[in-house]
């Protein structure tokens, strides 16, 4: 394996991650719901899936947990937010630090302890197409189902008749109240999937690319997420292509790094950040409007009763 | 089907004794109101006088706090709308319920029960629009679209539910002449085939070209229930207000002089990609007169507006001349120190910021007067100033210093125009003035644009209400896929006239198009 197809194997690890807590958040948002909760909701996520996957050596009760743990807090969150109506920015941060709090607790018992690599599939013959082999059909499930994922999602929104309530629910909570679209319902599931995604972005963290539990793990990702969801302006398959472009970011900082361009390496690590800047900048400059924006994103519904 | 007026079964719908309170203001009281099946029957009131909760709460959007509501004679609780719907209830609202990043077709499918995909929505969708000439291009995103445009979606979104009762509110304000006549002929016929209509309005004599019976609310209770066409539209108006309604009045300007806006072939690309570009436009307003400017909704008003008050920039500066400078290329608030004044056809959201409070919203056109000193607000002063409009246009406010959102259409309207009025601006222009306000607001409005025009000062009014044009316009002119039609003395005009010039038919080479 060369330095190159391995730069390019650990941009697909370190892009996965983002892309499936991200989509989460996308179909949340597209439902009008901002979840800034997505860190603590990760960090959940790893901690819980790492605890079941170590105490029951299992990969897979490890993800079914990390899924699980990140629903539970987005169900928390939106109890908060549609039961009471609370401000949805004030809230999802409460959640993020509160996640992030709650799973060193749940995590700390297993500092230290490693797990093995998740299999990866392997195509004979296929995988052994030199450079892009390796890159397209020798990967871990979760890269195959995180694509999946994208494409369901994109279906979901554009083509099915659900998809279409969620859109205009998340466009105008009023005007689909008044046409008696269920805003309640579909935002609560909306939400749920959410945590499930970015538990399940966080049980990927530490189960394939770290493989041991440390607190704070999840460092920025959420945040991370969080941004691409603007930057692909809502949509998935932007969100696709902005997930690997940060993934790249992130990994090709490190090399860069290792490669002593004698530039501080402060600097190289706020690449990614700074292109996500750069990325929003010219994405707005083109439009010349807030795209794509849900009309009634992070607006708490009351109904007129 | 067959139409069944016969008194003898049940009425399709019947309310009793329903109210509705809200804190200390009851907004239904009592009312009492039944509707046969295939009857056409009118709804009148002012803003305020309970019509849109009395609706609201048949749709099942809002719980009556008392009251029965009977279908068919057997009592109902409608709990949301889509148990109004699957009784047969179907509803074009004042405010639309639309969703703006979605496209028409999108728009009227998520309001569809039972099943459906986009394709054979799209073909129910041309066939109706055909039908009842309802032109809608379906695969537009709503927020490309003008008011009149948007009603239309409206519109088609309930017609396509095949409903038993039809509810419309306010459903002609931004039609032309020729669609509000094309609509009337829908609802007759549809009145024909059975379905029954409950029809709000405050044009008058529209309800009295489809009604045989209206019920009058006032103050939230029902004053009368008439046959309109046994009695005057000013007795009906004098029912709705409690008092006799005056007309505006109107005599003829002062000579005059000095031109206070002059447009010289402005040309102005579309804004997004399904707006309307401007061309070549000419246009003056002198001051002491009132300029009308008619045009079916979507066909450049907006852009006209956007570059007379600056929110767009013309190409070069002498494009756009107000009160003799030059200010093609100067921004709105630069415009507005050389004393223009500028009330957008948005009243929330544009003329007005929602969630801020009136005194607050005194500053969005007055910041360079005496609201605000080196970079602060003059809290007082902003207080003062929102009081004297509000007193002087007669806005009604639930509360001394209401959020602009709190307040009802008519009376935002009222205070959004005083706002620009009491600064005694050289030139006002205004987009659609009067649109969904009810008749005594209405006239208030008219006759403070009148007054000001008397007074020496240009006013522009782009309005899609050609009565309203007839009476306040000194001069008009006509708008039709951004050229503009050339600008003559109102006496010189038809109502036949102003509606080919609208449709494009009075230079088009080609033949008169059905509408």
């Amino acid at each position: 394996m060369t330095t190159f197809e391995a730069i390019l194997l650990t941009i697909v690890t370190a892009s996965t991650p983002l892309l499936i807590a991200a989509l989460g958040e996308l179909v949340a948002e597209r439902s009008g719901v901002l979840n800034l909760g997505v860190e603590g909701m990760m960090a959940m996520g790893a901690a819980c899936s790492f605890a079941a996957a170590v105490t029951f050596d299992s990969t897979l009760l490890g993800v079914g947990a990390g899924i699980l743990a990140g629903a539970l807090m987005a169900s928390l969150f939106a109890l908060v937010v549609l039961g009471f109506a609370a401000n949805q920015v004030g809230s999802g941060l409460a959640l993020t630090i509160f996640g992030l709090g709650l799973s060193g607790l749940i995590g700390a018992p297993f500092v230290g302890a490693r797990r093995d690599p998740v299999a990866h599939i392997d195509i004979p013959g296929l995988s052994d197409i030199p450079v892009i082999g390796r890159l397209f059909f020798e990967q871990d499930l979760f890269v195959y189902a995180s694509i999946a994922l994208t494409i369901l999602v994109a279906i979901y929104l554009t083509r099915t008749r659900s998809g279409l309530t969620l859109r205009s629910i998340g466009e105008n909570h009023t005007s689909a109240n008044a046409l008696g679209l269920p805003v309640w319902r579909v935002r609560f599931w909306a939400i749920l999937f959410g945590g499930a995604c970015a538990g399940l972005a966080g049980a990927y963290l530490a189960l394939v690319y770290t493989r041991f539990w440390s607190p704070g793990m999840t460092a920025g990702r959420g945040w991370i997420a969080l941004a691409l969801v603007v930057f692909a302006a809502w949509r998935p398959g932007w969100l696709l292509v902005g997930a690997y472009i940060f993934g790249a970011a992130t990994v090709l900082q490190l090399h860069a790094q290792a490669a002593q361009f004698g530039v501080p390496p402060q600097v190289l690590s706020a690449v990614p950040y700074l292109a996500t800047i750069l990325a929003l900048l010219l994405l707005s400059l083109r439009h010349g409007r807030a795209i794509g924006a849900p009309g009634s994103l992070g607006v708490p519904f009351v109904p007129d009763r | 089907m067959k139409a069944d007026v016969s008194s003898s079964g049940p009425p399709l719908v019947e309310l009793k004794g329903i109210s509705k309170r809200y804190g200390d203001l009851l907004a239904n009281d009592g009312i009492d109101l039944s509707i046969e099946p295939g009857e056409i029957h009118a709804l009148l009131g002012e803003n305020g006088a309970g019509k849109s909760t009395l609706v609201k709460i048949l749709y099942g959007v809002i719980e009556p706090s008392a009251g029965e509501i009977r279908w068919e004679g057997r009592p109902v609780s409608i709990g949301s709308p889509v148990e109004a719907r699957n009784l047969g209830l179907g509803m074009v609202f004042q405010h639309f319920s639309l969703f703006d990043e979605l496209t028409v077709a999108e728009n009227i499918a998520v309001a569809l029960s039972g099943d459906w995909d986009l394709a054979t929505v799209r073909g129910k969708l041309g066939e109706i629009s055909r039908t009842y000439g309802l032109a809608l291009d379906a695969d537009r995103a709503v927020w490309t679209l003008s008011a009149g445009e948007r009603q239309r979606i409206e519109i088609v979104r309930c017609l396509l539910q095949n409903p038993r009762l039809l509810i419309l509110d306010e459903p002609t304000s931004v039609l032309t002449p020729q669609e509000a006549e094309h609509l009337f002929t829908t609802l007759d016929r549809l009145s024909a085939e059975g379905c029954s209509i409950l029809y709000i309005s405050h044009k008058l004599e529209e309800v009295r070209r489809l009604c045989r019976r209206a019920t009058i609310l006032r103050a939230g209770r029902v004053v009368a229930t008439i046959d309109p066409r046994a009695s005057s539209a000013r007795e009906i108006a004098a029912l709705m207000v409690g008092s006799e309604v005056g007309e505006i009045r109107t005599d003829a300007p002062h000579h005059p002089e000095g031109e206070m806006l002059k447009v010289a072939s402005l040309n102005l690309p579309p804004a997004g990609m399904h707006g309307q570009s401007l061309r070549d436009i000419d246009l003056t307003a002198r001051a002491g007169e009132v300029v009308g400017i008619a045009g079916i909704a979507g066909n450049g008003q907006t852009e006209l507006f956007a570059a007379l008050s600056g929110e767009r920039l013309a190409g070069g500066p002498d494009a756009v001349v107000i009160a003799g400078r030059p200010v093609g290329t100067t921004g709105i608030d630069g415009r507005r120190r050389l004393g223009a004044a500028f009330v957008p056809e948005e009243r929330l959201g544009h003329a007005a910021a929602p969630t801020h409070r009136l005194s607050e919203n005194t500053l969005i056109s007055h910041a360079a007067a005496e609201v605000s000193r080196s970079g602060f607000i003059l809290v007082n002063a902003a207080r003062r100033l929102a009081r004297t409009i509000v007193q002087s246009f007669d806005v009604r406010t639930p509360e001394g210093d209401p959020q602009a959102r709190k307040l009802s259409g008519g009376n935002l309207q009222k205070f959004v125009i005083g706002r620009e009025i009491i600064r005694k601006p050289k030139l006002i222009v205004v987009d659609q003035p009067t649109w969904g306000v009810d008749a005594g607001a209405a006239r208030l409005i008219r006759q403070a644009l009148v007054d000001l025009a008397r007074q020496g000062s240009a006013v522009v009014v782009v309005s899609q209400d050609l009565d309203e044009l007839f009476e306040v316009a000194d001069r008009m002119a006509v708008i039709h896929q951004g050229t503009l039609s050339p600008l003559k003395p109102i006496g010189e005009w038809t109502k036949e006239a102003v509606g080919l010039e609208m449709l494009g038919v009075a230079q088009a080479s080609g033949g008169v198009h059905a509408v």
